[in-house]
């Protein structure tokens, strides 16, 4: 492969959220931005001075805003400074991630503070995606991110009992780990003896796309600091290290032109993460990572996701649900944050991943802290039309 | 830093006022083709395009992600794609860093804008301002550009005769370039009983509205001969923020312009760009930011522009001689446009308007109302 080692290496060194919410009415949008600035640069011991770019990203069409770093420059604290606006749909955050990494490691900038930010409050989440399909071909068939085909596809091959049982185990695991994240959205305090019933009678979107099984529509903002590593080394007690991203999209259509099922496509997350553990010499995912922060818009995608990701065959995903090994304890803890089922500010949600992931190797998570040392960490970002932006993070600086 | 990055081939499609008949995926296969043509690069994983950096913008195209749509024309299939959502010239910025990271050897760069599509000067811009105190009063870019002309005209001597002159020399200077937008011709008269769109911007005072798309192949310094035998090189770029409220800004004073410049020519090591720059081509939406660039970019007297004008100075500067922004480019892409030309110029390619033995040149690019967010580029060949 031609992926060069980088220029130089690039690290986190500070980590900002606002607490996510359905309705942040005390705040406008510059407002909630600066909180997780402000957090972001007291994390790092930073002033703006230290600052040397800003990298800025959401989706214009849900609060209609056009290029809102103007207007949050007041937030951002982008006055004077060098800044980008990138925007990719659901994988805007972790695009941001990406490109601040990119900027730190060409030289060209030294500190670099990646933004994301939405008040889906502000605007019609599901009108606002739904806008995303070609008007000629695919509006018509799109239901904003309201799909149950994974739902229909576990259902087919796992069979309705055991897949309702896991996704809507998954659903649970991932609220008790919201519980005890503060910043987290939703946190509904569900229990285990409450699967069947909520399996059963929880209401339904689309099948068995049930409403609880889907992500939120929050408000929040992160802003996560990246600098390069003799900045980073000068500046920060606790770096952690960027090592390798890759981001993999596909064509717009889903394939429902051609899609036949002697001929599967991988999917972009399977994509990704061959080609990312490929060059970095990793043979045993699961195994070697730590934590895994996944951006999973619901319990169905988080569910069937896992096998993509650790390059799984079978029903090895669902038996690590089914074990409760994602848990805060378990073999590979998944999203200890409480993951975008509980807290989805869609340009800020793919940043929140590396962010949170960043904590667990810091070992500053508080309450929802991985036990066990954490020194390799995994965090994806999703959007489009089955996009995915893959990002590894380490605690050392020796590979 | 010792390393550079090649521009290796761009293709346009011509710019036009209403690209009614196709959508924005044709304009842009129009411009992937010649380049995979005139190139040989092709899609391979280790050796060819792997990551593409996009410009395009959701409310000019009414769609949520609108790279989204772009992504079967533009090969992203199993690979990187990343929009910029503002004046693409960053987009060429954000591929260089791309490239000098070490993460990418070759990026393809593609924007797209169908302006008429949309309300661009007025609904769209419109929407750029907050929604509690700009926006109720009905500040767009063009009438906050207007608030900048009436300021700057005052503090550099710039008369109502010299914005018409401008426009004269934009349409004359068009005329010869075949990618610019087809326009009359007009007179110094003409342009001067024109109608306000917001005083003292006359109708020809404004760029008009149009539609373009616009593509590039980047490349490091190690395997640009691969793609072409003379690449052109991006040795400087810089950008820079500027206030949001207009009334903490001083309109005239081109702080994130003058601020966007020497971080570019400090990144290219120039120290007096009315020596060491041959070319130039300013994002001119309005006819007054072409001395106000002028003395942004340090080839003016701060608040000279007046005198400037009268010495010739545009076009002693070889200063846009595509036309500019003012003859036509779609909004998001004015900056792009004016690295293309630096690129045809700076390969010896620019036809009528070539300047001979031209070595470096300058691209400026403008996002938001009156120049808030400014960015240069600085090419050689």
């Amino acid at each position: 492969m031609v992926h060069r080692k980088k220029n130089r290496n690039v690290a986190v060194i500070g980590v900002g959220q606002t607490k996510h919410s359905s309705h942040r009415e005390d705040v406008n949008q510059p407002e909630m931005v600066y909180e997780a600035v402000r957090e972001a640069l007291d994390d790092a011991g930073l002033t703006m001075n230290d600052i040397d770019c800003i990298v800025h990203g959401n989706m214009e069409l849900f609060e209609m805003i056009h290029q809102p770093d103007l207007w949050h420059e007041l937030g951002t604290g982008a006055f004077g400074k060098s800044s980008f606006r990138l925007s990719t749909g659901g994988t805007t955050g972790a695009t941001l991630f990406c490109a601040a990494d990119n900027l730190v490691a060409s030289g060209m900038y030294d500190v670099v503070m990646a933004i994301g930010f939405e008040k889906l409050q502000e605007g019609n989440t599901t009108a606002g995606i739904t806008n995303m399909a070609d008007p000629l071909w695919h509006r018509h068939l799109q239901t904003g991110a309201l799909t149950s085909t994974c739902a229909y596809d576990v259902i087919q091959e796992f069979g309705l009992d055991r897949a309702k049982r896991a996704s809507m185990m998954y659903r649970i695991i991932m609220d008790k780990h919201a519980c005890l994240n503060p910043k987290a959205h939703r946190q509904f305090g569900l229990e285990f003896d409450q699967l069947e019933y909520l399996m059963e009678s929880s209401a339904k979107l689309i099948g068995e796309l049930r409403i609880i099984h889907m992500c939120s529509q929050s408000d929040g903002a992160c802003a996560v600091i990246l600098a390069s590593e003799e900045k980073a080394k000068r500046l920060s007690n606790k770096p952690v290290w960027v090592r390798d991203h890759i981001t993999v999209h596909r064509e717009e259509s889903f394939n429902i032109m051609a899609y036949d099922k002697r001929y599967p496509l991988l999917t972009t997350h399977r994509a990704a993460a061959q080609e990312l553990f490929k060059r970095n010499g990793i043979s045993n995912p699961l195994e070697y990572f730590d934590v895994f922060e996944m951006y999973d818009p619901s319990s169905w995608w988080g569910l069937d996701w896992i096998r993509e990701f650790f390059l799984l065959e079978g029903d090895e995903h669902l038996k690590l649900v089914e074990n409760k090994e994602i848990m805060l304890d378990g073999k590979m803890p998944i999203n200890p944050s409480g993951g975008v089922i509980a807290t989805n500010p869609i340009g800020a949600t793919a940043l929140i991943r590396p962010a949170e992931a960043a904590l667990q190797i810091r070992g500053d998570a508080g309450a929802h802290q991985v036990p066990k040392p954490v020194r390799h960490a995994l965090a994806s970002g999703f959007g489009g039309t089955m996009w995915t932006v893959l990002i590894m993070l380490e605690k050392e600086l020796n590979w | 830093m010792g390393r550079r990055v090649a521009i290796c081939a761009v293709a346009q499609i011509r710019n036009e006022p209403d690209i009614w008949y196709k959508r924005f995926q044709g304009m842009l296969l129009e411009c992937l083709e010649p380049i995979l043509e005139k190139t040989g690069v092709t899609f391979d994983m280790d050796k060819g395009i792997r990551n593409i950096v996009t410009c395009s913008d959701d409310v000019f195209d009414a769609r949520t992600i609108s790279d989204n749509g772009m992504t079967d024309v533009v090969g992203a299939h199993y690979r990187g794609e990343e929009k910029i959502a503002q004046d693409g010239l960053n987009g060429l910025g954000y591929a260089m860093a791309c490239i000098l990271s070490g993460h990418d050897d070759v990026v393809l760069f593609m924007g797209h804008c169908k302006e008429s599509q949309s309300e661009s000067k007025r609904t769209c811009t419109n929407l750029a301002y907050d929604p509690f105190f700009l926006r109720p009063l009905g500040l767009d870019f063009l009438n906050v550009n207007a608030l900048q002309a009436r300021a700057y005209m005052a503090k550099s001597g710039v008369t109502d005769a010299h914005l018409a002159d401008i426009v004269v020399r934009s349409r004359k200077n068009a005329a010869r370039n075949p990618f610019a937008r087809p326009n009359p011709m007009v007179s110094r008269e003409e342009v001067m009983a024109s109608p306000f769109l917001a005083d003292p911007i006359r109708e020809l005072h404004a760029w008009p509205v149009t539609d373009w798309a616009v593509g590039m192949l980047l490349c490091c310094e190690e395997r640009a001969r691969e793609f072409t035998d003379r690449p052109v090189w991006i040795t400087g770029f810089g950008n820079c923020m500027d206030r949001y409220f207009v009334g903490d800004r001083d309109l005239a004073s081109n702080f994130s312009l003058k601020q966007a410049a020497a971080r570019a020519y400090a990144m290219a090591g120039i120290r007096d760009p009315k020596k060491e720059i041959d070319v130039f081509e300013f994002n001119d939406a309005c006819a007054h930011q072409l001395p106000m660039i002028a003395e942004g970019v340090g080839l003016a007297e701060e608040g000279q522009g007046g005198k400037w004008l009268e010495a010739g100075g545009p076009d002693r500067y070889n200063v846009n001689l595509s036309g500019g922004m003012l003859n036509g480019n779609p909004i998001m892409l004015g900056g792009v446009a004016r690295a293309v030309e630096a690129y045809l110029q700076l390969r010896g390619e620019a036809g009528e308007r070539q300047v001979k033995g031209a070595r470096r040149a300058l691209a400026h690019g403008t996002t938001g109302g009156a120049g808030q967010h400014q960015t240069v580029l600085i090419l050689e060949n």
